[in-house]
């Protein structure tokens, strides 16, 4: 449920002119809601920054997520890409 | 990704046959500015709770629908995690409180210029709502106008 949760929120803050983005586990639903931009993460639900205390990571989830915003050919629907680092 | 598909029946069952809410045809809002300039806020729906705030109620037909603001200063790992639902794995955010609210992250990115500030207050959800009414006419209004009001640029959304 909780990918159609954030994504009512996400279509209202637009709606509103503010800027969204996100991570999904399923991204089925977020497909199904119409969320403007999310990043598919590859873990098991739960588990939507990766891994617990693994900072780099978990600010790469961040970043690929935040790097959505560049995009205009919504909706951007893009699964999270394992740097060398990560 | 998780799919539909390899979920265990009963849950397969359910996710295949609720009717999703759909946003149709919205605005969408450009971003007017460089990512390294914006103040950025996190969403999440991990039923994560402050101390001393009241946790979500597991007992709320179809999902309690409140909401929290969690502050940009707090310790994370002070936070606690009240979701109601057994079909995600809970262990990470058990670990480690940033899996649910990175708070702590979005601090190192303003450090390493990747964004520009971190909003004053982060919004906290219990994504588990089946019956999505009452979040929409209440919860959902008074959480545009607290961002608003904030004047965040980006709202990063983090479902569990």
């Amino acid at each position: 449920m909780c990918p159609q949760t954030v994504g009512l929120v996400q279509g209202a803050l637009e709606t509103a002119g503010i800027t969204t983005t996100g991570a999904t586990g399923v991204a089925e639903v977020s497909e199904k809601v119409g969320v403007p931009r999310a990043l598919d993460i590859p873990w098991r639900l739960g588990y939507t920054l990766g891994e617990p205390n693994n900072a780099e990571l978990q600010r790469e989830v961040l970043v690929q997520a935040l790097a959505l915003t560049d995009r205009d050919d919504i909706p951007v629907l893009v699964a999270f890409e394992f740097s060398g680092t990560s | 990704m998780t799919r539909i598909a390899d979920m265990e029946l009963k849950l397969k069952d359910f996710m295949q046959d609720y009717p999703w809410r759909e946003l149709g045809e919205i605005e969408t809002a450009k971003r007017t500015k460089p990512l390294a300039e914006c103040r950025v806020a996190l969403v999440s729906s991990a039923g994560m709770v402050a101390p001393g705030q009241a946790p979500y109620d597991s007992k709320v037909m179809g999902g309690d629908w409140s909401w929290r603001t969690i502050p940009r200063n707090i310790d994370v790992q002070s936070l606690t995690e009240h979701h109601r639902s057994d079909s995600w794995d809970h262990t990470g955010i058990e670990a480690d409180r940033n899996m649910g609210m990175p708070i702590d992250r979005l601090h190192e990115l303003v450090a390493a210029g990747v964004i520009g500030e971190v909003a004053t207050r982060h919004i906290s959800v219990m994504g588990s709502i089946t019956a999505t009414g009452r979040f929409i006419r209440k919860t959902v209004p008074e959480i545009v106008e607290a961002l608003a009001a904030d004047e965040v640029d980006v709202a990063l959304m983090v479902p569990v």
